[in-house]
């Protein structure tokens, strides 16, 4: 079997890199992505705790993680299509109108 | 000396406070008439009150009635109470204000129907005579001063009743500056009777100060130090010199408020707190001589002043300081009783002569000016009887009041050893005094008409304000009465009155003389008095009726002399020079643009820029860029784990060593 901290350092690499990507890039579908990806580490961390203590909580929480992923897919993504069409731009740096 | 008596002492000064009350909360939008009923209704029963005090008072042999109604300041051994006491002082005090005080309120309904602020004036009026009541009821130094500071803040008030104008309301505050003044040698006067005698309340205080010794003549000790910073609040408040330049222009208040404030009662606050203190004062050879000199120097002064004014008002205002003075001459010379007899009868004719003087102003739509007057008689009949009479009175003709008041203080001032100076200014003053006052009448009320009758249409007033004027030329001919002389025939009945209170203090100089001498000394300056009043009646009359146009040419020759005296000696701008400009200037230099603008605004102005300063710095923070705030999550989440994990940590770098 699987040692389970190895499941926990893919989590946390996978959640870095998700992090980084978030903050280093420009394309607002990437930063999505990158979300994303930060949500599946997590998901990975809560399997590999549930599989290793024998309980079924952390992968009921897998489940809800993955339906607000996807309600918050749905919404992101129709923003980031109103984004385009109002803006001609996915460049994170052009939606700053509020910014001082 | 607990007496079931006298329980509803403490109603006489409620009255009037209640119909300030009334009449200056709700009394705005009535009519006049009701607020006359609450102002004269709260006055007048007031007055009754007072009645039926005395009535009881005599009733129970007219011993002291002290009543403790409530405790107001206990701190450790001092208390000071609303106690009211009750004697042979303060009922003529109490009957002099509410008497005097109801004849100038009916007055006033007359005097002021057209003016506007109508309840405010009541008002006032009506709270002035609170504060007056107190300060003659109170039974301790501490209620007096509230009366004291009160009938100050009233006076304030209604001396500045036309605020729109800039020069009431520089009156107003230059009457209250200038007795600020006075009351903090007062209050000065009573730190230093409690720490030395441990209370504040009359009968303890003097019957503790009766055995001690007395100091003699430049003895600088407890009680001519305490007596002399109480005198100073008594020539604040009573215009002496050097604090009597507040008084002349407080002629800018309404007239009424000129006679009953400046006149009749709040002026005289002074003389009785002196009265009343008298045990304090005899302990003072020192005190009392100053209290004689400031009273016969000021008498004097003020009526060389008095000479040469032209405003009819100032002339009175001038004779009021000046028949103040000779109330505290009295006072100082030993005849407290012969004081506060003059304070009595002045009371009356100077409330005369002030109303009638209104009641010429009155008829004249508003002018003052005493040069714009003349041959005045003949159309306000009524105002011209009681005015002589008033006039008559103050110059000091027998049997009219002033004749017996001033005599009386004059005859004990001969009478003490080394008196003969004052004597003599005393007698000078007189004879001063009835020359500007016939100077008044005839430049007001005789000689030829010098103001353009089309414009102005001469009436003679309502009998509302005729009433109180005949009254009181009625107590300005008998008040006097009631201490005529021996040699007249009557008996002082108002020193014997008086004299449980101020005891034989007046018996020193005549012990020396028997009676018979006294009589014809008496007599000898009597008819000296009456001699001197009648120069200076016939020395008006000459220059003011036979030569008119002689004044002016003694002006012309003596113009140094007429220019000082018109001027007023330029006290005011010596004070101006000496004290006003020096103080402006510091505030003006160093206390505002240094201190409050430099260090006050500078700190706050400083604060409010320090943290501008940091919001401006911190807020870069707030980029509103979204993934600079993800920096900081990810650095925050890697603080805290690196925290959390901390022992772990440390423990495995320990163990690998």
């Amino acid at each position: 079997m699987v040692p389970t901290h190895y499941y926990l350092i893919l989590s946390a690499i996978l959640f870095g890199l998700g992090a980084v990507a978030f903050v280093v890039k420009r394309n607002i579908i990437t930063i999505f992505m990158s979300i994303e990806l930060m949500l599946n580490a997590v998901n990975l961390a809560f399997v590999a705790f549930s599989q290793a203590f024998g309980r079924v909580e952390g992968q009921v929480f897998v489940l809800f993680v993955i339906v607000v992923a996807a309600a918050e897919a749905a919404v992101g993504l129709g923003i980031i299509i109103l984004i385009q069409r109002n803006r001609q731009s996915l460049n994170i740096e052009k939606v700053s109108l509020l910014k001082l | 000396m607990p007496t079931p008596i006298l329980d509803i002492l403490w109603i006489i000064p409620l009255l009037p406070l209640l119909g300030a009350a009334i009449n200056g909360l709700f009394g705005k939008n009535w009519p006049n008439k009701i607020v006359n009923t609450v102002a004269l209704g709260s006055t007048a029963l007031s007055f009754l009150a007072a009645l039926e005090a005395v009535r009881e008072f005599f009733e129970q042999g007219q011993r002291l009635v002290h009543k403790e109604f409530f405790d107001w300041i206990v701190a450790g051994s001092f208390r000071a109470g609303f106690d009211l006491q009750m004697d042979q002082l303060t009922v003529v005090m109490v009957l002099v204000v509410t008497g005097v005080g109801f004849l100038i309120h009916i007055y006033a309904t007359g005097y002021m129907s057209h003016e506007g602020g109508y309840y405010r004036f009541f008002s006032y009026l009506n709270l002035f005579m609170f504060f007056m009541l107190i300060l003659v009821l109170a039974a301790n130094y501490v209620l007096l001063f509230v009366g004291w500071e009160g009938v100050g803040l009233a006076s304030y008030l209604l001396i500045g009743f036309y605020f729109l104008k800039k020069s009431a309301s520089d009156a107003g505050k230059k009457a209250f500056i200038v007795n600020r003044i006075g009351d903090f040698g007062f209050m000065l006067g009573m730190f230093l009777l409690f720490k030395t005698f441990g209370t504040l309340d009359f009968t303890q205080l003097f019957a503790k100060v009766e055995p001690w010794s007395h100091e003699s003549w430049g003895i600088f000790g407890t009680f001519t130090v305490a007596s002399l910073l109480l005198f100073m609040g008594a020539c604040g408040k009573s215009a002496q010199l050097p604090l009597y330049v507040w008084l002349p222009d407080a002629m800018e208040g309404p007239t009424p408020v000129s006679a009953l404030i400046h006149a009749a009662t709040m002026v005289t606050a002074g003389v009785y707190v002196v009265a009343r203190s008298h045990i304090l004062f005899t302990h003072s050879e020192t005190a009392m001589v100053v209290v004689a000199i400031v009273g016969c120097a000021t008498a004097f002064f003020a009526a060389t002043i008095g000479l040469v004014q032209t405003d009819i008002k100032r002339v009175l205002a001038y004779s009021t300081v000046s028949q103040l003075g000779y109330m505290f001459l009295g006072c100082g010379v030993g005849a407290f009783g012969a004081g506060i007899f003059h304070l009595m009868t002045h009371a009356f004719f100077k409330a005369l002569l002030f109303l009638a003087a209104g009641s010429v102003i009155h008829a004249m739509g508003g002018e003052q000016d005493m040069r714009h007057m003349g041959g005045l008689s003949k159309k306000i009949k009524w105002t011209y009887a009681t005015m002589l009479i008033a006039t008559l009175a103050i110059a000091g003709f027998p049997p009219l009041a002033g004749f017996f008041s001033k005599d009386s203080i004059l005859g004990a001032a001969f009478q003490i050893p080394g008196g003969h100076p004052l004597y003599a200014v005393g007698l000078l003053t007189a004879l001063l005094t009835s020359f500007y006052m016939f100077r008044l009448i005839f430049l007001t009320f005789h000689g030829k008409q010098r103001y353009d009758e089309h414009h102005i249409h001469v009436h003679e007033s309502p009998w509302s304000m005729l009433g109180p004027l005949v009254i009181l030329a009625v107590l300005s001919i008998i008040g006097g009465w009631l201490a005529a002389p021996s040699f007249w025939g009557g008996e002082d009945h108002f020193t014997a009155f008086l004299a449980p209170i101020f005891g034989g203090a007046h018996a020193e100089g005549e012990a020396a003389l028997s009676e018979a001498a006294v009589h014809s000394l008496e007599l000898t300056l009597a008819v000296v008095a009456v001699f001197a009043a009648l120069i200076g009646l016939a020395t008006a009359f000459w220059l003011y009726l036979r030569q008119p146009g002689k004044p002016a040419e003694i002006a012309k020759s003596l113009k140094p002399v007429y220019d000082t005296l018109y001027n007023k000696y330029y006290v005011d701008e010596a004070y101006g020079a000496a004290i006003v400009k020096p103080l402006l200037a510091l505030s003006t230099n160093v206390l505002w643009k240094v201190i409050d603008v430099e260090a006050i605004d500078g700190t706050v102005n400083g604060i409010a820029h320090g943290a501008a300063a940091t919001g401006d710095v911190t807020r870069r923070t707030q980029s509103g860029n979204t993934r600079s705030y993800a920096v900081w999550v990810v650095v925050g989440a890697l603080t805290i784990l690196i925290i959390v994990f901390w022992p772990a940590i440390r423990a495995i770098a320990g163990g690998a060593k």
